[in-house]
């Protein structure tokens, strides 16, 4: 044990036509500890197995395709016409893969989130509720019954920013809730800023059905989420650190990740 | 086959884009319509099956967690199904005019083909459906005011007919024009015919030229040197000789430019300035490793006609033009002047939009094109007034980072001529010429051509090809085609060189275009490149794996000559001198009367609160919150100071400090701006000196070091052969240059809108108030220092820095009150030196907060600290630092003298500070309050603001 490939796991950063915040993905990855390595579909589909050379898979924010016909719409149809055999691989071997805002609405829509894909597309993101783009800071709490092994013992919330335009999870009927909620899928749910009560506007910036900011499947090694952990890993980006405050780094959900990836 | 697909919204949740329009109709008075529904409409042509159009509606267009759709062949066999003609009278769909972009259509006809799917033609459009009791002229009024802008869209209230484009045959026509024989009046037709906006002299130039030639000229010809020779393409007004002529004095200016913007630039010499006035946009060095560079550009007549559009593609302008110095773009600013919100419908002039709608629709533009970006929106302001309804100004800029030294601009004999991005269609013809007239109600039919909207996803694809071209060195040369196209970006970059390029290798949107039409078209998303032709594969190796669309248009000869084929056939064959520099260097006349106002003669109440309050409110002063939070102001995870800072991160932050992630020393960036029109209208003198001490004074509050500022300048004015006119933009070129000189702060870049002026039916000009804006760019040495302006801590001292005059002419105060008065805040000699002792003080870690003062003057400063960081605060103004004109309360509370600061001291600091500041005007006017409770004692001692914090937010929140 101990090689630098462990130390140092590779962490696939796929990139599509439009996607945005993949460089500050790639500086959350390597402070985090792993290697990144950023590839554009077409180069992947080229040679799709390539995935299995990296420990990690992160799908970054961004505008994939323009969002043209949906949020995430285009790229989700590209993980299921491109990917859908490997990625299924990678997924079943145990690897953990991260979906931040578009990448988040593309395993939504392609079935992955909360998955399997065979149970077909079981909930979707769609527009905010104020029907407005909406960048503001908000809390995240897990759950701590949660399988989701980038969220495991994560010591305090997480406080980061959301900039999007399309992100109220909509499940497709009760009984997803009830699942999602039964077997601890909603790994992160926005909070106020107080402790008590369910988020309401703008805590809860997009009308998100029960408060939900993030899922994972039921193995755990999937993570979606709208808000962007990869803008908040230094002090300095947190909003009021000229007052003195800090805390929640979203740099810790990176660090299970990558972690968890190099002791595969 | 056609069909036509109808998605609707079916999730038990209200859908937020039928609010907004039901929002929007109660908005206008109608309050009849009680429920919106609204529908995306697809139309598809080609080899179809309804199989097919069933498998493209479930894998691509319909959400089937929130949406439904129904699909059928298009138009419907007669008699129509009962339902279209039941609902006639209740809904409305409108669809963009053919050839309009439309990303959502190409996007899907491309995945449609990748699929197998023998898809011809994609269009789609909207559908609204309402309830409730409305009159059919009100649903005309809905579809007009709310749900249609003509210039772009069509509506129908029935069914409505897809925007496919014509099919239509290649168009070789290229018409030669009869000018050799043309008499004067004869080319002031064909000048005005064309929508060349050449002057008779410009006219007569090109008549001698082609004599000479002894030819007549093509139609190419004829377009490329209006384009060339058009105001925004030269500023001609800015390189003309003037005679100006003030009181009795008369004088000759060489040219403003050269005497003023470039002369303070030249003066001062500062080693860090890389590039000025040179390229697209100005840079300075930062450091050994890195080169910062600075646009900001003006879209105003597109986006009085198509706000959406107009500033969509004014943000991805001056996105290309730091492109187009090889920078890769990393934060925009946007500044906005519109109408009054609240103007009566009735004061809307003829063929312009609400100001409200204009506002919307830029906000939304911006909104589009910088989030689809990735850039942060960072810094800019809102100003409103009358003088904008019909000319609205929408100032876009761009802030980029490049390695140094990387940047090339020499293209050489043999490069080829290469072509990336976006494919060219007919929009935007005549954008160069256009933006040179004066707008009418009849503009936006005639000229609705150069309108267009944006394609992000082009441009960001283009940016990322760019850029690694640029790391593997395989362009000599590049330039985006902004105003004027492939003409413009062609003609410059092979100035020095010569060019020849074929029209029919460039990829159109659809067929049809002339000759000219593709040599002139601004269609979006392009950039030209000069290519050595051994790099031409691995270009074409990166820009492929990119999906960037790239084309050889020809090459740079070295013969010194533009010439233009299409095909075998030479459509132009210009020499570059004459193209660049055969126009007639015009002189014109300008004339400066300082006008005089009547003074408002105000008699204060004792207490002063309820103005204070309406200040906070006023719509310049008041939270921008919901413009700034629809902008991504965090992509990039470079914010160190964002657009909204304090307690509850709503407090109007100075200016946006950045920490690029590329960065490995603690150095950040600093954006902040200055503008006061108000100012200009009394002296545009003392307007373009108190810009450039606001955009300076904004930096510097933040953390920047007053040494190390950069600035822009941008005009925006009205006609500049009306002598009035140029005669303020003499003297606003002059306080810029004054000011620069005084604060040591070189232009980098500048650019002007000018004809902002519309005539009325009646024929009457109305100019926009003369409207500088400065743009200021400031090193922070150690962002670990940088400063937000909210107050920190309870039992804090605060100091106001700068000394007092009675200046009150052009302020918010007066404004409030229907005046404008005389006294404008005029220049602060010392002001350099105080701001370099205040930056020090910074540096040492003396300073908890520090804002400054501007509109509103120091009681709008002090409440915008208190109610940013959520605590009161106690004043007193009797040792207020002043001129001894400063007698009375509201004039020292509301005077918006320049230089100014208001400041948070840790009384543990105190000595220090005031220790630092010795020699300067500053003095210690109270403290920050353990409670909510805002006061200010007068100069007598006596109470004139009192309330809490809340009733502060609540105001500034209105």
């Amino acid at each position: 044990m101990g090689g630098p490939e462990l130390l140092h796991p590779p962490v696939l950063i796929l990139q599509a036509t439009g996607t945005n915040r993949d460089r500050e993905t790639v500086r959350a990855v390597e402070w985090a500890g792993g290697r990144p390595v950023v590839l554009h579909v077409n180069e992947l589909r080229r040679c799709p197995a390539h995935l299995h050379d990296f420990a990690m898979l992160v799908l970054p924010g961004g505008f994939s395709y323009g969002d043209a016909l949906g949020a995430g719409r285009l790229l989700a149809a590209d993980l299921r016409w491109l990917f859908q055999e490997e990625l299924a691989r990678f997924v079943e071997v145990g690897k953990p893969v991260l979906g931040i805002c578009n990448g988040f609405q593309a395993l939504v829509k392609s079935g992955w989130l909360p998955g399997p894909p065979a149970a077909g597309v079981q909930a979707t993101l769609t527009r905010n509720a104020s029907n407005r783009f909406e960048c503001r800071w908000v809390w995240l709490e897990a759950d701590p019954d949660s399988p989701c092994l980038f969220t495991r013992d994560l010591p305090e919330r997480l406080y980061c920013p959301v900039a999007h335009g399309e992100g109220r999870f909509v499940p497709r009927d009760e009984a997803v809730l009830e699942t999602l909620r039964s077997r601890h899928l909603i790994a992160l749910t926005y909070v106020a800023p107080a402790a008590g009560g369910p988020a309401t506007y703008p805590d809860n910036p997009n009308g998100s059905v029960a408060g939900i900011a993030g899922i994972t499947n039921e193995q755990g090694n999937i993570l979606g989420l709208m808000p962007h952990p990869e803008d908040h890993v230094f002090p300095w980006q947190h909003p009021r650190w000229t007052r003195g405050e800090s805390g929640g780094s979203g740099l810790s959900l990176f660090e299970r990740g990558i972690r968890y990836a190099a002791q595969m | 086959m056609d069909y036509r697909l109808e998605v609707f919204w079916r999730a038990g949740l209200p859908d937020g884009r039928a609010e907004d329009v039901l929002r929007q109709i109660t908005a206008l008075g109608m309050v009849g319509v009680r429920h919106v529904r609204v529908s995306r409409l697809y139309f598809l042509r080609g080899g179809l099956s309804p199989d097919d159009v069933e498998h493209l509606a479930q894998e691509l267009l319909v959400d089937p967690i929130v949406e439904g759709y129904t699909c059928c062949p298009h138009p419907l066999p007669r008699p129509s199904s009962g339902r279209r003609d039941g609902d006639k009278g209740h809904s409305i769909e409108v669809a963009y005019h053919p050839g309009v972009t439309d990303a959502e259509a190409e996007n899907l006809l491309r995945r449609a083909r990748s699929m197998g799917f023998q898809v011809e033609a994609v269009a789609t459009a909207t559908r609204y459906e309402f309830e409730g009791e409305f009159s059919p002229s009100e649903l005309e009024a809905i579809a007009r005011q709310v749900l249609c802008n003509e210039v772009i869209q069509g509506y129908s209230f029935c069914p409505l007919q897809p925007a496919f484009l014509p099919r239509c045959e290649p168009n070789l026509q290229v018409e030669v024009i009869p000018l050799r024989q043309a008499d004067d009046a004869e080319l002031a037709r064909l000048s005005a015919e064309r929508v060349l906006s050449l002057s008779l002299p410009e006219m007569q130039a090109i008549r001698a030229e082609f004599r000479r030639l002894g030819r007549d000229p093509t139609d190419v010809e004829l377009e490329t040197l209006a384009q060339t020779w058009s105001e925004h393409c030269q500023h001609k007004a800015f390189k003309a000789r003037i005679l100006y002529r003030e009181g009795e004095r008369t004088e000759e200016i060489p040219g403003l430019l050269a005497t003023y913007i470039r002369a303070a630039t030249e003066r001062l010499n500062r080693p860090w300035v890389r590039s000025a006035f040179v390229d697209n946009a100005g840079i300075i060095a930062l450091d050994e490793d890195w080169e910062v560079s600075f646009k900001v550009e003006t879209h105003n007549h597109p986006s009085a006609l198509e706000p959406f559009g107009g500033a969509n593609t004014g943000i991805g302008g001056v996105i290309r033009d730091i492109l187009g110095v090889s920078a890769r773009p990393i934060a925009c600013t946007d500044v906005l002047c519109f109408g009054p919100p609240d103007l009566p419908p009735e004061a809307v002039p003829a063929g312009t939009l609400h100001p409200r709608r204009l506002a919307e629709g830029v906000v939304a533009g911006i909104e589009d094109y910088g989030n689809k970006m990735g850039l942060p929106t960072v810094g800019g302001a809102v100003l409103y007034d009358t003088g904008y309804t019909a000319n609205p100004l929408v100032y876009c800029g761009c802030l980029g980072l490049a390695p140094a030294g990387t940047h090339r601009r020499n293209p050489r004999p043999g490069d080829l001529c290469v072509a990336l991005g976006g494919r060219t269609g007919r929009d935007g013809l005549h954008g160069a010429t256009f933006s040179s007239a004066e707008l009418t109600p009849e503009t936006g039919r005639t000229v609705g051509s150069v309108v267009q909207i944006g394609d992000p996803i082009t441009e960001k694809a283009l940016t990322e090809a760019v850029l690694r071209l640029r790391d593997e060195g395989l362009y000599h040369a590049i330039t985006d085609c902004g105003a004027g196209g492939f003409s413009s970006a062609v003609g410059e970059m092979g100035r020095e060189v010569g060019a020849e390029v074929d029209l029919a290798a460039a990829p159109l949107k659809y067929p049809g275009l002339r000759p000219w039409e593709i040599w002139l078209s601004e269609a979006q998303e392009r950039m030209v490149l000069a290519v050595p032709p051994e790099n031409l594969p691995r270009l074409g190796e990166i820009c492929d794996g990119l999906d960037v669309e790239w084309t050889v248009l020809g090459r740079f000869t070295g013969d010194g000559r533009l010439r233009v084929r299409y095909g075998e056939q030479v459509v132009a064959d210009l020499e570059m001198s004459f193209l660049h520099e055969g126009w007639p260097r015009p002189t014109l006349q300008a004339e400066w009367q300082s006008p005089s106002f009547p003074e408002p003669g105000l008699n204060p109440p004792a207490d002063l609160t309820p103005l204070l309050l309406r200040m906070l409110s006023h719509p310049d002063v008041a939270s921008k919150e919901a413009i700034i939070r629809r902008y991504d102001h965090e992509v990039q995870g470079a914010t160190v100071v964002k657009p909204l800072v304090g307690a509850q991160s709503d407090g109007p932050s100075d200016a946006a400090v950045l920490h690029p992630l590329e960065f490995s020393t603690w150095q950040g960036l600093a954006l902040g701006c200055g503008i006061c029109p108000s100012y200009g209208r009394i002296d545009p003198y003392a307007m373009a000196w108190a810009a450039v001490d606001e955009a300076v004074r904004n930096v510097v509050c933040v953390g920047a070091d007053p040494e190390r500022v950069a600035l822009l300048d941008n005009f925006c004015w009205g006609n500049p052969h009306l002598p009035d006119r140029l005669g303020a933009l003499v003297r606003a070129a002059r306080g810029g240059y004054d000011a620069a000189l005084a604060y040591g702060t070189p232009f980098i870049s500048g650019k002007d809108s000018l004809n902002n002026e519309y005539v009325d039916p009646q024929g009457q000009k109305r100019a926009i108030p003369p409207t500088l804006l400065i743009s200021s760019l400031g090193i922070v040495p150690d962002t670990r220092r940088v400063l937000t302006m909210d107050l920190k801590m309870p039992g804090d001292l605060l100091y106001i820095v700068g000394e007092t005059r009675a200046e009150l002419g052009g302020s918010l105060y007066y404004r409030l009150h229907g005046a404008l008065g005389n006294g404008v805040p005029g220049p602060v000699p010392g002001s350099m030196e105080t701001m370099r002792a205040l930056h020090a003080c910074m540096r040492r870690g003396l300073v908890q907060a520090c804002h400054d003062l501007s509109e509103g003057g120091l009681a709008v400063a002090a409440a915008e600290m208190a109610l940013a960081g959520r605590l009161g605060l106690e004043l007193d103004l009797s040792d207020i630092p002043r001129t001894p004109q400063v007698e009375r309360d509201d004039v020292a509370l509301f005077s918006e003298t320049s230089g100014r600061f208001l400041v948070e001291v840790a009384p543990a600091d105190a000595a220090a500070f005031e220790e630092g500041m010795a020699g300067h005007p500053c003095a210690c006017l109270g403290r920050v309050n353990q409670g909510p409770l805002f006061r200010v004692h007068g100069l007598g001692g006596k109470p004139v603001l009192s309330c809490t914090v809340a009733d502060l937010v609540q105001a500034w929140k209105r």
